[in-house]
């Protein structure tokens, strides 16, 4: 089972051009507002033409510019999750699930349509109208619509954020459920940055139209090909860099030198960390830098809070003074942060060599 | 009293048949038009709701020439042995062509209103244009769909001088109750014209009152079915 993805199409802003396979497993595709994801989805549904390129789903060629092949929406056997999930209001849950199904014997239509329903438990909804189901069961209800015509392909564009957030986190494991039991080739579209790495195996990162990055996800988020990927993938610390050596480089904006694991191979000029890979440690001793263990003091200039975790933005090597601007933030968990918060200033933050990611660019 | 009923039946069998060519031919372009742009289209618009700016007379001159023994479309049906001019299917045609822009342009308004994914969504499961607009568009558009069905019977009952330039006032064949009402009127036949309009205020109000009886039970088996 496999789709081959290799489109061009000119848009107002940019010009979309994405290549990219996938199998069995699910492909995330993940950028901000405006980066193609949904025009992609579109492509491949067959609901928007591509200037060029070719699309290809198992062994069936669905749109290719070089032989004039656009096979319609209609013949792609193609499931598509619409963000708003597009159920049909005047019909209830079970015509809505098997409104695709006209094709075969009464009998069977009924059969697969109670399938569906029960695969994705919505027994006891079936003659409910869509307006009548809450955003959960909206979405159940269309997911069963798309994998009742058995399509090849399932899209999903955003299928999590009509929902509220506290249904979330339960909404997301059932979908999770329904994905790891399809069989064919998966597309999630999403900007949220977990939602992509949870429910994914691969990932594509797409910005203004271009994939910057393709691959497993751990790897792309362990070793982010580019700035810009690593800031989609949430990276929010960065620093203009220079080698110093092949361990050793030089964060201009952090006014610092930084041991480094990875091999440098080509000239570095960015450098970056994560916000929750940066630690605090006990200060050294008597204030002291080691610069030899990416250990540096830290004043801190602001603080922004969610529930459990907060984000502290910090000044590096001297007290700030008045208008500073952060160096750079850092995420610690309450608990932590309660441990040190009535520490003297400096604090001492330790940019550990293994989470520090080195960009040549 | 008057004996003879025929503009009554003339005129009931005009509008009828005339709104359902209205509504076919309407609710299909304006399906058709409402899945493209650009500015051919924008023309091709203007073209259809002429006959809603021209004056009846004008349309009636301009099908006149149309469906005339030279016209292009009157030599057509010609060859089919039929004289189209200053015959019954004449005042079909010119009811049909007066009330068709109300028709397309309520129509173009309800089917927009439709929301897009939907037709989307329907395509990608795999429903042909025909399915789609069917199960789809006709359910959803259904009360704007009904109100220019509404508006083109109107308007159709109350043609007059496009059926009159192109079908005459061939009493028993042509003379529908508005022509009916002129000639009434022409002749100083007062008593004649009065009793006319009162039958076609009549008529008016009962399809009317009939429509509306007929949606609001709809509207409640909808609520009562659906919650909705």
């Amino acid at each position: 089972m496999a789709l081959e993805v290799q489109i061009e199409k000119r848009l107002p802003a940019y010009t979309l051009s994405v290549a990219f396979a996938t199998g069995a497993k699910t492909l995330a595709v993940l950028g901000p507002s405006g980066a193609g994801k949904t025009m992609t989805l579109r492509c491949i549904a067959g609901l928007e033409r591509p200037d060029s390129g070719r699309i290809a789903l198992n062994d069936r060629v669905l749109f290719d510019s070089a032989k004039n092949i656009n096979v319609p929406s209609r013949d792609r056997r193609v499931g598509l999750l619409f963000q708003s999930y597009a159920l049909f209001p005047h019909l209830t849950v079970a015509e809505n699930v098997a409104f695709g199904l006209d094709r075969i014997a009464p009998y069977d239509r009924l059969t697969r349509t109670r399938e569906q329903i029960s695969a994705l438990h919505l027994e006891g909804l079936e003659n409910r109208r869509p307006r009548e189901l809450s955003g959960g069961e909206q979405q159940r209800a269309a997911l069963a619509r798309a994998l009742a015509i058995a399509p090849e392909a399932l899209l999903l564009d955003e299928p999590l954020s009509a929902l509220d957030t506290h249904l979330r986190s339960q909404i997301e494991h059932q979908l999770l459920d329904t994905l790891s039991a399809y069989r064919g080739a998966a597309l999630l579209v999403t900007h949220n940055i977990e939602e992509a790495y949870r429910l994914g195996s691969d990932l594509l990162v797409l910005s203004r139209g271009q994939a910057s990055a393709f691959g497993p996800k751990e790897e792309i988020f362990r070793h982010p090909p580019t700035v810009e990927v690593a800031r989609l993938t949430g990276c929010k610390n960065f620093s203009a860099a220079r080698n110093i050596s092949t361990n050793e480089i030089e964060a201009t904006d952090w006014r610092c030198r930084l041991r480094v694991t990875q091999t440098i191979a080509r000239p570095a000029t960015q450098i970056g960390i994560r916000a929750h890979q940066i630690d605090f440690v006990e200060s050294h001793n008597s204030g002291s830098t080691d610069a030899a263990d990416n250990v540096f003091p830290c004043w801190p200039i602001g603080a922004s809070e969610t529930p459990f975790r907060i984000t502290l933005y910090l000044k590096l090597h001297t007290a700030p003074a008045a208008n500073d601007h952060a160096d750079f933030q850092a995420e610690v968990f309450k608990e932590k942060y309660q441990r040190f918060k009535d520490a003297p200033l400096p604090w001492h933050v330790r940019l550990a060599p293994e989470f520090l990611v080195v960009f040549p660019e | 009293m008057f004996s003879d009923l025929s503009p009554v039946w003339i005129s009931l069998a005009t509008s009828i048949v005339a709104t359902a060519i209205t509504m076919v031919l309407g609710v299909a372009t304006a399906f058709w038009r409402e899945r493209r742009s650009g500015s051919a289209f924008a023309i091709f618009d203007g073209v259809a709701l002429l006959p809603l700016v021209l004056p009846p007379t004008v349309v009636g001159f301009l099908l006149l020439l149309l469906f005339g023994r030279h016209g292009p479309l009157g030599r057509l049906f010609l060859r089919i042995g039929m004289t189209v001019v200053f015959s019954w299917p004449a005042t079909v045609i010119a009811a049909a062509v007066v009330s068709f822009p109300l028709m397309y342009l309520t129509a173009r308004a309800a089917i927009s209103q439709v929301d897009t994914p939907l037709l989307q969504a329907a395509r990608t499961l795999g429903a042909s244009e025909w399915r789609v607009f069917r199960r789809i568009v006709v359910p959803l558009a259904a009360p704007g769909l009904l109100a220019g069905t509404i508006l083109s019977f109107a308007r159709a009952l109350g043609e007059f001088g496009a059926t009159l330039m192109l079908a005459g006032d061939i009493p028993g064949r042509t003379e529908t109750i508005p022509l009916a009402i002129y000639f009434a009127v022409e002749a100083g036949d007062m008593r004649r014209a009065i009793i006319w309009s009162v039958i076609d205020v009549a008529i008016s109000l009962a399809v009317l009152f009939g429509l509306y009886y007929w949606t609001r039970a709809q509207s409640a088996s909808r609520a009562q079915f659906g919650r909705g």
